[in-house]
């Protein structure tokens, strides 16, 4: 396939409007000096992600990305943030002094998985994209053949859970201790 | 579209991640970049749910496990940080080094 | 049932192939770890602390193995089941990995069953009397319950996977129980050297296995047992490797030399964990697993079998000598231990695959009985060294009389059940050619009559020269000495060459596990010759040793003199020369001094005495130079190269998690490039 044949789909125009954002808000996540503002980056992204899950016609996994992520996890980041003060202006030294040797590893590692999937799939086309999975497919994935992970999964939250709860308290003086009867 | 158009982008995606990885000194930024990897991951399920169709959509099932794993990774995680600071008055991950001989 | 597991040429017809007690069998491998979370969880609210729960599962345990025992030994039996577990492709999916678990139910394992439950029943209860007041007691016996459940997973395992896991469970256990008084620095030491040891020959175990599964595609004993039977063409050199690194991970867990030295400093653990430990559980695992892998090394490893049977050799006779210099009584039983091993592990790498078993079989009930019997003594003097101890006899005549058993047994003393499993491990070496070892082996024999007389003579002979009044052990404790004492002294007629018991199968035959190609070799009758040959050097290790210790108490003197460079390692240098010189002294006496009774005294004294000096000069060489020296030596320089390394490798080290995950990264890419390149 050329280049102007895969121009000339009018999707690809879209996917290159969306990619550029993607990509362009990924970096700032990882380079700005601001912490609020990485994370409000990365809201950028993620908002990119998900509509790139649409082009895929994968419309449940795009909105539960969107509710998740961009309602719950950023939320949580923000608070972790406020908790623990990061600096939130400018120039405090966000990064360490090693950024050539994560940039050659990173770049490398870059390397490497693009061409793992240039030799693996070449120019090997998404054909019959469709209307995409219907929620209905994936529910009863999730609770027919996946139920056990499904559950698991489950747990692994409860477990989380009740973890952050238990880590992040405070912990009880000896007297509190004996108040409850330990 | 082809499939390696998307497989760039979240290869783009996770060295990124694994770059904000290794460069952040605030914890709550490692665990951001953490969250870019995992998505790039995601990108390359749903893609890969894409090429081959399968009844069951694998892809787009262990997507949404990989995402609800992620969002406990991340409770856990800030609630670790937020422990640390508490004892270190810091959550620079380069001040973490009790385990230095 | 696997229809592999059949080969025998001869197939009983009454053999049990299903049923309620076979069919449920697995019921033996879960019940103890049951039992380990019902006391984690509620045994420090019951009455005994959750003693009862694990009794109650051991006995559980005893009386179905114990009509497996009796079925297999009125008709056989012989039943496997596993479930899959998991299935891993590899080599691009041509091959498939197979992994299950289960329990399988054959002459061995019903025998191991047997050992397991009932010398662990007995332990248990007498570990109700001797844990009590103890710190930790409810935690004592949940441990111990998993260790009896890891080796009971250990020893049902239809597989090479499960009998890793149970494996490794034993190590775990064993780890937790030898540092039970963790307070003291040395005893959570002696608990790391052992975990260290055994993690080390574990290494070897692990590499077996993966080339066994990755070669046969399956880890199943029957499937490895079929393809040895047929010989395996081409197979030879990969089965080979597989062999030496699974008798690697053997020499380990069974203490072979010189991976030995973890096995005596473990009696810083309860005495009950050592009568276990040494007795049915633990230490009989490398055995064991040479037995279960026979046909391995039988038909296509056979080059590994002449190295196995000289390990098995020195550990038997070199490690036997140093029990002769130990004044901690658990320590003489330690290295006893040892070299009871090394006679098993000889029989087996020489082909007496029945011998070595029978021996596994009667050592469980005579030295479970002897650790049982110290512990009583150490629970009456509060002290393990034989130096504070003396004329027990009087005070305990059950702990006596029952050690007495015990010890003749393990003497090798007719008839005594060590008198025929020793036996028929000096036939089958002989009769496979192995004519030095056998020697080396009748050599062992009156080492250990000699060490075990002492050991009876300086704990319960003479005079007391302890603090305190001793008294006798609790029934709960003399009790299990009793129940033990019984098949310590008649198990060996359950396998006498030449003799049939009328609708009782011979041992023989029970092990004649149809996992085993017919063609070890088992005495058709007893050779007298040889028979007497060993039981003359018993008896003459057991005239000597009470010469040198037991003969009255006003040789206690120089019995002291003798003694003390042991109670003081690092001074035994100054003490060679005194004890040089003490002998010196004596041979210029003698002649002199008591010129009338020349020759009457040289006689005597000569032969006796040149004996026991040379052996205990030996010992000492051993203990003094090899063990402490040579072998530590070995071991220290390994650690001070560690140590060399780690100072090399320490700035890496850095501390600073990201550039550990730069390195982790970075070395991804690598690897990948070199897959890539080197495809």
């Amino acid at each position: 396939m050329t280049f102007e044949v895969w121009i000339s789909e009018p999707v690809n125009w879209v996917f290159i409007v969306v990619a550029l954002a993607v990509a362009g808000t990924a970096v700032k996540v990882v380079t700005s000096q601001n912490v609020v503002h990485a994370v409000l980056f990365l809201v950028a992204t993620l908002a990119g992600t998900a509509a790139l899950f649409l082009l895929l016609s994968a419309q449940f996994v795009a909105w539960v990305l969107i509710l998740v992520y961009i309602g719950a996890v950023i939320v949580l980041f923000l608070f972790g943030i406020m908790i623990t003060r990061a600096p939130t202006g400018r120039g405090v030294g966000l990064d360490n002094d090693r950024k050539g040797v994560a940039l050659v590893v990173s770049s490398a590692l870059f390397a490497v998985l693009t061409w793992a999937s240039l030799s693996a799939f070449g120019t090997a086309e998404l054909v019959d994209i469709g209307e995409g999975t219907p929620t209905e497919v994936l529910g009863r994935a999730l609770l027919g053949r996946f139920v056990v992970p499904f559950e698991i999964v489950g747990f692994v939250l409860l477990a989380a859970l009740i973890g952050g709860i238990t880590i992040a308290r405070r912990d009880a003086t000896p007297a509190d201790e004996e108040g409850r009867g330990g | 579209m082809i499939i390696n158009q998307f497989l760039i982008l979240a290869a783009l995606l996770f060295s990124l991640g694994v770059y904000g990885l290794l460069v952040r000194r605030n914890a709550v930024m490692v665990l951001l970049a953490v969250e870019l990897m995992l998505n790039a991951v995601n990108i390359n399920l749903v893609v890969f749910e894409a090429a081959i169709r399968s009844t069951l959509a694998v892809g787009q099932v262990f997507a949404i496990f990989v995402i609800t794993v992620a969002a406990a990774e991340v409770g856990i995680g800030l609630a670790i940080v937020i422990l640390v600071f508490r004892n270190r008055k810091s959550a620079n991950v380069d001040e973490l080094n009790l385990m230095k001989w | 049932m696997n229809p592999l597991l059949v080969l025998a040429a001869e197939e009983p017809a009454e053999l049990v192939t299903s049923g309620f007690w076979v069919e449920w069998a697995g019921l033996i491998l879960i019940s103890p770890f049951v039992a380990f979370l019902l006391i984690v969880f509620f045994g420090k609210r019951m009455r005994y602390q959750g003693a009862e729960i694990a009794i109650g599962a051991l006995a559980f345990n005893t009386v179905w193995a114990t009509a497996l025992f009796v079925l297999n030994m009125t008709r056989g039996v012989l039943y496997e089941r596993t479930f899959e577990i998991a299935r891993i492709g590899f080599l691009g999916g041509t091959r498939e990995l197979v992994f299950e678990l289960g329990w399988m139910v054959d002459g061995l394992s019903t025998m191991m069953y047997f050992l397991v439950s009932f010398v662990g029943l007995l332990v248990f209860i007498y570990a109700v009397g001797y844990m009590e007041g103890d710190v930790r007691v409810t935690w004592f016996f949940a441990a111990f319950s998993l260790f009896a459940g890891s080796m009971l997973v250990l020893v049902g395992a239809p597989n090479l996977v499960e009998l890793i896991i149970g494996w490794e469970g034993v190590g775990l256990a064993s780890y937790l129980l030898i540092g039970h008084y963790w307070e003291k620095k040395e005893n959570s030491s002696a608990g790391m050297k052992a975990f260290y040891t055994n993690k080390l020959a574990d290494v070897g175990l692990i590499l077996g296995a993966i080339i066994v599964g990755v070669t046969l595609g399956t880890f199943s004993f029957s499937e490895l047992s079929r393809v040895a039977a047929e010989g395996g063409s081409g197979l030879q050199t990969v089965a080979s490797v597989a062999a030496a690194l699974l008798f690697f991970g053997a020499m380990g867990k069974s203490a072979q030399f010189p991976l030995h030295i973890w096995l005596p400093d473990a009696m810083a653990g309860p005495t009950p964990v050592s009568a276990l430990m040494h007795a049915a559980t633990m230490v009989t695992g490398g055995v064991y697993l040479m037995a279960r892998t026979f046909p391995l090394y039988q038909n296509l490893a056979e080059g590994v079998r002449p190295a196995m049977v000289v390990i098995g050799a020195i550990t038997l006779f070199a490690v036997g000598l140093l029990a002769l210099v130990q004044d901690d009584i658990k320590k003489v039983l330690a290295y006893s231990t040892v070299s009871q091993l090394g006679y098993m592990m000889t029989a087996v790498a020489a082909g007496g695959y029945t011998a070595g078993l029978f021996h596994l079989f009667t050592h469980a009930f005579f030295k479970a009985l002897l650790f049982l019997g110290a512990g009583a003594v150490i629970h009456a003097v509060h002290s393990n060294n034989m130096s504070d101890m003396g004329g027990l006899r009087k005070y305990m005549p059950t702990t006596y009389w029952t050690f007495v058993v015990g010890s003749l047994a393990l003497a090798g003393i007719f008839p005594f059940s060590g008198f025929w499993s020793k036996d028929e491990i000096l036939a089958t070496v002989g009769y496979e050619g192995y004519t030095f070892v056998m020697w080396v082996g009748i050599g062992g024999a009156f080492v250990t009559a000699l060490y075990m007389m002492r050991a009876m003579a300086l704990t319960f002979g003479g005079t007391y020269k302890g603090d305190g009044h001793p008294h006798e052990a609790p029934k709960v404790m003399t009790w299990p000495l009793i129940g033990l004492a019984v098949p310590a002294a008649f198990a060996g007629f359950l396998n006498i060459p030449g003799i049939e018991w009328p609708g009782i199968r011979n041992f023989t035959e029970w092990l004649a596990v149809r996992v085993v190609p017919m063609g070890d070799y088992h005495p058709k009758s007893v050779d007298v010759g040889l028979a007497a040959i060993g039981l003359g050097a018993a008896l003459a290790g057991l005239a000597v040793g009470w010469w040198l210790f037991g003969r009255d108490a006003s040789t206690q003197a120089e019995r002291d003199r003798l003694e003390i460079p042991l109670l003081y390692p690092l001074f035994r240098k100054k003490y060679y020369i005194d004890d040089l010189a003490l002998g010196l002294v004596w041979l210029i006496k003698a002649p002199f001094a008591r010129a009338v009774l020349w020759i009457n005294d040289y006689v005597i004294d000569g032969i006796v005495n040149g004996a026991g000096m040379l052996t205990r000069g030996l010992a000492r060489f051993v203990y003094g130079g090899l063990d402490q020296r040579g072998v530590d030596l070995v071991v220290n320089g390994l650690a001070a190269a560690t140590d060399a390394a780690g100072s090399g490798v320490r700035r890496w080290q850095s501390g600073r998690i990201q550039g550990y995950a730069a390195s982790f990264v970075g070395g991804v890419v690598v690897l990948v490039l070199a897959v890539v390149i080197f495809r």
